[in-house]
């Protein structure tokens, strides 16, 4: 290993990691001024042009302020639960492939940290990693409300980890590998994964959704009934490091579920000047992440134990049926490439059962 | 020397089960400082995980005292305090203030004050139900809701601002009348707001009424009995969703209420959506209310010529000395009402808001009572949380819709 090599990997994680704390500054800003949109107001607009200087503003108030530790806390753990909260949504950004390798001078530059063969595998174990910070911040706060904030994040994690790792099968099945390069350039030619299973596509979205506790599966801190969960106690820097945990692991989920589905950094001309790779990354990331906040401004929250139902009874069944007809979908299309279009057509088919099902549940209990 | 009384707080033991006692479940204190009650109120809830056994409101945070304060100032002065009980309701308590006082003294009010006092209390009660549904819908945490129904909220206090040139403590309803005619600004405000609203409540019933979210979060929960609801005297709103067609503007017209077309939303099942379903018609119903009157209102004074009670209009000041001694007695001395005592009461967005007024023949009053709405809604809270989710005793706060300026008076 020579001292370029090294002084690649340096540069490159300076970067993502830079990349990922001013994504996280701006996203707080692209929020609010989303949320604003959508709700008739204007949103931070006085600092700087069009409020861009906000985020800096943020967190120099925030690096001020006073940092509190409750007598009865267990400090250590109360020290450590923002840091263990916050590594994990840096660290798993690592495998993610941003573009395609390119030329520099005599060396080829992957656009990856680390293209590992088994990317998918280091998402999953690195995503269960986050939840433990969560929970040891409720518990050591020894506050009643951040007690339950992080036993229902542990109890949501569980339930929607399985059907993560489900979705994440979906994918695997499809591109036919576990890295996470290779299941991008398997969607080369607009054959972009969510085409083929619309439905897969679905189920990994509600699924990160709970699992960064995105509206609206944000039981664990739930303002009005739980003032703010897990980090009640929080405050100053201790408390940003959760608040931009949540938002690292926003576009890391947003960033992952680009690569999975939504051909990555694929898009026109990418093979001719690779840095258009991140590009398309970015433009993919932002489009889900105006979902994720579009869902906020307009839903309610699920209950806490309906959250856990739709999980078990509704998500994971749905899919593993989605798992199944992508395998025997991928078996058939070996006989005849156009089975392939049977895996939409079926999925589809089983996701409107479910739908059904639920709208049925529910209209039991209407009586308009 | 005081006496000081020893308070143990064993009495307040059989107010929880006795699993409480032993640690086997946890007590937990919502508010006084929690977002999602509304206010200072403070819940203590007794939980079985995250399971509702016993929860015991605590109310008196927000005491201000008013009742008392009342009995120190003149008839005129007193009414200035009404604004400050039920802040979402300040034209009601005036108007439910006024009529006590005018029922006290016998004061006639003329048909245009009449009119104008219903245009302004049901302005005022879609007001107050707009601050509902927002708190209600960001109770459930849709927070978009909160800022359209605030949006809303605001063409009806610039209303109340072109009329009395206050937004929220108006003090524009006074005894014999209303303070001094609208200006000609009021009719196109309330006309723009009369077309502009119903494609509002559209919106915010497609946004909410269908949604599957918050079918499930309302259907069934926090259900109340006709019985329970009658027994502990609950009014309004909650008692038609519980399936009582109470509303004292039909059974007990004041203000002319009876010559305007209105239906009273009656529903039987007595949960959460059937008070959200009630609430968002009655909306619709006190538009309807409000056109009418508009569309009827008579031309002429308004306010009662009796000068004993009602001070003379500014104009005559300079030209007549009877106007001049009257409007120096009245706003020095106020005017003496007689003894006696009287309970009128009127609809308030949250139920029946009554006053009980006793006179003693001079100038101010012996004592006031307010039989509010709000104090019987935050009673049966402990009967209808029980057994519920943390979650749904959110959502059931947020369905009953209660101030606390309104109970701790």
């Amino acid at each position: 290993m020579d001292w370029t090599l090294w002084l690649e990997l340096v540069i490159k994680a300076l970067v993502l990691i830079f990349a990922l704390l001013g994504g996280f500054a701006y996203l707080t800003w692209y929020e609010r001024r989303l949320l604003a949109r959508f709700q008739s107001r204007l949103g931070p607009n006085r600092a700087g042009p069009f409020g861009l200087l906000q985020p800096i503003a943020d967190a120099v108030k925030l690096i001020f302020k006073e940092e509190l530790t409750p007598a009865k806390a267990y400090k250590l753990v109360f020290f450590l639960a923002p840091i263990m909260t916050l590594v994990p949504s840096v660290i798993i950004a690592a495998v993610i492939p941003w573009g395609p390798p390119f030329q520099l001078g005599d060396r080829i530059v992957t656009q990856s940290i680390a293209d590992i063969n088994v990317g998918v595998l280091f998402l999953m174990s690195i995503a269960s990693i986050a939840v433990y910070g969560i929970v040891l911040a409720g518990w050591s706060s020894n506050n009643k409300y951040a007690m339950l904030g992080g036993l229902r994040s542990a109890a949501q994690m569980i339930s929607y980890e399985l059907t993560l790792g489900l979705a994440f099968v979906v994918a695997i099945l499809l591109g036919n590998s576990m890295n996470l390069t290779d299941i991008v350039e398997a969607q080369r030619d607009g054959r972009w994964f969510v085409l083929v299973q619309p439905v897969g596509a679905l189920i990994l979205w509600i699924a990160t959704l709970a699992e960064v506790n995105r509206h609206p599966f944000d039981m664990p801190e739930a303002e009005q009934e739980l003032t703010a969960g897990y980090h009640t106690e929080y405050s100053g820097m201790k408390f940003a490091l959760f608040f931009m945990a949540e938002y690292q692991k926003m576009i890391v989920v947003s960033a992952i579920l680009a690569t999975l589905f939504f051909g990555g950094y694929l898009g026109p001309w990418v093979d001719r000047w690779p840095l258009l790779g991140p590009v398309y990354m970015f433009l993919k990331i932002v489009i889900l992440l105006f979902i994720m906040i579009w869902v906020r401004a307009t839903w309610p929250r699920i209950r806490y134990d309906r959250l856990m139902a739709f999980g078990w009874k509704v998500l994971l069944p749905l899919a593993l049926a989605v798992v199944m007809i992508t395998a025997v979908g991928i078996l058939l299309a070996e006989i005849n490439p156009w089975m392939i279009w049977l895996i939409p057509i079926f999925s589809l088919i089983a996701g409107a059962f479910a739908s059904l099902m639920i709208d049925r549940s529910l209209r039991r209990k209407a009586y308009a | 020397m005081t006496e000081f009384l020893e308070v143990s707080v064993d009495d307040l033991k059989d107010l929880v089960s006795d699993r409480a006692l032993e640690g086997e479940t946890m007590m937990l204190n919502l508010g006084p400082q929690h977002p999602a009650t509304h206010g200072v109120l403070r819940l203590l809830l007794e939980l079985d995980g995250e399971t509702v056994v016993n929860c015991i409101p605590d109310i008196g945070f927000l005491h201000t005292g008013i009742e008392k304060n009342m009995e120190a100032k003149t008839y005129q002065k007193a009414e200035v305090m009404t604004d400050r009980l039920d802040y979402l309701n300040t034209v009601g308590n005036n108007l439910a203030f006024c009529m006590a006082v005018e029922k006290l003294v016998d004061l006639d009010v003329p048909l245009r004050a009449q009119a104008l006092r219903v245009i302004l209390t049901e302005l005022q009660r879609i007001a107050s139900h707009l601050v509902w549904i927002g708190t209600h819908a960001l109770d459930l945490a849709a927070m978009s809701m909160f800022m359209y129904a605030f949006r809303e909220r605001e063409y009806i206090l610039d209303i109340l601002e072109i009329v009395s040139g206050q937004r929220m403590m108006t003090t524009y309803i006074r005894p014999g009348g209303v303070w001094r005619d609208v200006p000609v600004e009021f009719e196109t405000a309330v006309r723009d707001f009369i077309k502009m609203f119903p494609k509002r409540i559209d919106e915010y019933e497609a946004l909410l009424t269908k949604n599957p979210i918050i079918l499930d979060r309302l259907l069934g929960i926090g259900v109340l009995s006709k019985e329970t609801a009658l027994s502990y005297g609950i009014t309004g709103p909650m008692l038609r969703a519980s399936g009582v067609d109470w509303d004292l503007r039909k059974q007990r017209p004041y203000m002319g209420y009876e010559q305007y077309d209105f239906e009273v939303p009656v529903r039987t099942e007595g949960d959460n959506y059937a008070r959200y379903l009630v609430r968002v018609q009655e909306m619709r119903e006190s538009l309807k209310i409000v056109e009418q009157a508009l569309n009827k209102m008579p031309l002429g004074p308004v306010r009662s010529d009796n000068r004993k009670f009602v001070p003379p209009p500014r104009s005559e000041l300079g030209t007549s000395m009877e106007a001049l001694i009257h409007h120096f007695k009245l706003w020095t001395d106020g005017f003496d009402a007689p003894k006696g005592s009287i309970y009128s009461a009127v609809e308030s967005p949250r139920g029946e808001l009554g006053v009980y007024l006793e006179g003693d023949g001079g100038p101010k009053p012996y004592r006031i009572h307010m039989r509010t709405p709000s104090f019987e809604i935050v009673g049966v809270l402990s009967e209808m949380a029980k057994g519920h989710l943390v979650a749904d005793l959110i959502a059931i706060i947020g369905s009953i819709d209660f101030v606390l300026g309104d109970i701790d008076r």
